[in-house]
């Protein structure tokens, strides 16, 4: 009857800011999402925009030929680089030049990658490092020492490893090698996209690069 | 029964009301953001002790070192005196809540309540209304705009709510008698019938309607426009620092502890609970850790409410309290006049001799 319809819609009109409280009370029963920063660390994104990094060869030259591109494509105007000759008794990069100053400032760098895309060498690639505070202005300008990596490879982290700094991850393929990884995409499985981290030599040309053959031109 | 024995228990229980009350305005504080946080899905605070639990202490030294501004354009004795007066109520109220049983020593009774005012209620409605001249003088004695604003709305809106408390109590009034605490918690032992205690909770829209209205007596949510931070930076305590802040701060606790606490006293049976056949020596502390209980259970319900409601408007507010609220409580204060008139003076034919509630 009508009547017993209007009452029950009244009682759940009336019941239902309980409905409200149901959520909140359920909510105590599932578990928590915080991450207990600096003991538990949030695995990051392949291709996150961390700190930058000057890479080397596997043979130890530079890879940066300093050809200013990165700072001239920089929006926000942080990378200054001042190119020099290489000496000829020991080369520092293959190539005619070499980054002689290469001056990035973190405060200004708004960590769009830009840099990295623009780098043909690619010298200039991003890691997953972002535990940069400094106490000065003056700290937060990273030299050219500061940027470059290793001999062995490994990222030059002016922090030593501690409760606040994991320096594991860095260890892992550098930032090129994951940018241009395959991630999931079916049609490139197993094929490494091309960076000399993997090694010197030449390598086949990669998917759509050679135009004389009509199926891989597609 | 001799002056100074008399003086000696006073001082006694006026110490232990007021130690009381401070460690369980840190265990509130606490209890507050760990439940907000898990209703939140989120760890709350975690850092200070273990589970945080000395959050409360690290937050009033804190407030301590803080150092305490004087604003140029505040008139000073009102500023200085604002925190003192919100402070010195919520304290005095919890002065008439009996605890737990009254327990012998030698040849006396002593009474676990602060002094057994025989106008308990009176002294609290009573109270409570002193509790506005805080917040308005807090307020205006700031001498900035946002202050002001949120002491005109809190002395509106505490002044209506307490128009519908006051009101909500008058069928229980009517029900147990008599406005002392003690003799309403002694009214609510036993139990009808063997099963269901015989709590006062029978007369549920008073329950509800006190509940509700001491909620905006505390300034909590969803009725806390008065201290909104979004809205008017701090209200009333806006311009308050260091110790001065932690003493408006101390009494909101306290009185939201007031306010469970009273709840619990005049309408879920106070201190009374099983005691599960324990001996003597341990059946004393029962009664206290029952009323313990209960009013956790209504803080629960606070901060409840609190993580649950968005706030309410300015205009809803009002609205709320004096259309819904007082006119629901007038109501009912006819209808239950109707029902304690027919049980005081029952016609022939009712009640039958099956029924239980007589």
């Amino acid at each position: 009857m009508w009547h017993e319809a209007v009452a029950m819609g009244v009682i759940s009109d009336l019941l239902g800011p309980m409905k409200g409280f149901a959520v909140t009370f359920r909510q105590m029963f599932k578990p928590r999402v915080t991450v207990q920063y600096p003991k538990e660390q949030r695995v990051k994104p392949q291709r996150f925009h961390g700190r930058h990094v000057l890479n080397r060869y596997p043979d130890g030259m530079e890879k940066c030929i300093g050809c200013e591109l990165c700072a001239g494509v920089c929006p926000a105007r942080c990378i200054y680089v001042r190119g020099a000759d290489n000496p000829e008794e020991a080369p520092i990069s293959p190539g005619e030049r070499f980054g002689f100053v290469y001056e990035i400032n973190m405060l200004r760098c708004i960590f769009c990658g830009m840099c990295v895309e623009a780098c043909p060498t690619e010298a200039i690639t991003m890691t997953h490092l972002f535990e940069m505070s400094v106490t000065d202005r003056q700290d937060a300008i990273y030299t050219k020492d500061e940027l470059l990596v290793r001999r062995d490879g490994t990222p030059n982290h002016p922090q030593p490893e501690g409760p606040l700094i994991d320096l594991r991850e860095l260890r892992l393929g550098d930032g090129w090698l994951r940018a241009t990884a395959s991630s999931g995409r079916a049609a490139y499985e197993g094929e490494i996209a091309w960076t000399p981290s993997a090694g010197p030599g030449l390598r086949p040309p990669e998917r759509g690069q050679r135009p004389d053959d009509p199926e891989e031109a597609r | 029964m001799t002056g100074t024995e008399l003086l000696l228990e006073g001082a006694v229980k006026v110490v232990a009301a007021f130690a009381l009350l401070l460690v369980n305005t840190l265990l509130l504080v606490w209890f507050e953001r760990k439940v907000v946080s898990d209703m939140q899905n989120r760890v709350g605070p975690n850092r200070a002790g273990p589970f945080g639990i000395l959050q409360t202490v690290a937050d009033g030294l804190k407030l301590f070192f803080k150092e305490s501004l004087t604003p140029r354009k505040a008139e000073f004795v009102p500023y200085i005196l604002a925190p003192v007066a919100a402070l010195v109520p919520a304290l005095l109220i919890f002065l008439v809540i009996p605890i737990g049983r009254p327990f012998t020593i030698g040849d006396r009774t002593v009474q676990l309540v602060g002094m057994d005012l025989n106008i308990g209620i009176l002294y609290i409605l009573a109270l409570s209304s002193l509790a506005v001249y805080a917040v308005v003088l807090a307020g205006w004695s700031s001498g900035s705009k946002y202050p002001l604003l949120g002491a005109v709305r809190a002395s509106a809106q505490m002044i209506s709510y307490e128009a519908a408390m006051g009101l909500a109590l008058v069928p229980l009034i009517l029900f147990t008698g008599t406005t002392s605490l003690v003799a309403i918690v002694d009214g609510q032992a036993g139990s009808f019938g063997g099963l269901v205690p015989a709590w006062n909770v029978v007369l549920i829209p008073s329950f509800a309607i006190f509940f509700i209205a001491g909620v905006a007596e505390t300034n909590r949510a969803p009725f806390d426009l008065v201290e909104a931070e979004q809205e008017i930076v701090g209200g009333y305590h806006t311009e308050y620092s260091g110790l001065r802040f932690a003493l408006f701060f101390l009494a909101e606790y306290i009185n939201m502890f007031n306010i469970s606490a009273i709840t619990v006293v005049l309408f879920l049976g106070g201190w009374n609970g099983p005691d599960f056949g324990a001996p003597a020596s341990v059946a004393w502390l029962f009664p206290i850790l029952w009323f313990l209980l209960k009013t956790y259970v209504l803080l629960f319900v606070f901060v409840w409410i609190r993580a649950s409601l968005p706030r309410m408007r300015y205009d809803q507010l009002m609205t709320f309290g004096w259309k819904r609220l007082i006119p629901i409580s007038l109501l009912w204060i006819v209808l239950s006049t109707v029902a304690i008139g027919w049980r005081r003076f029952p016609p022939g034919w009712w009640p039958p001799e099956w029924w239980p509630f007589a």
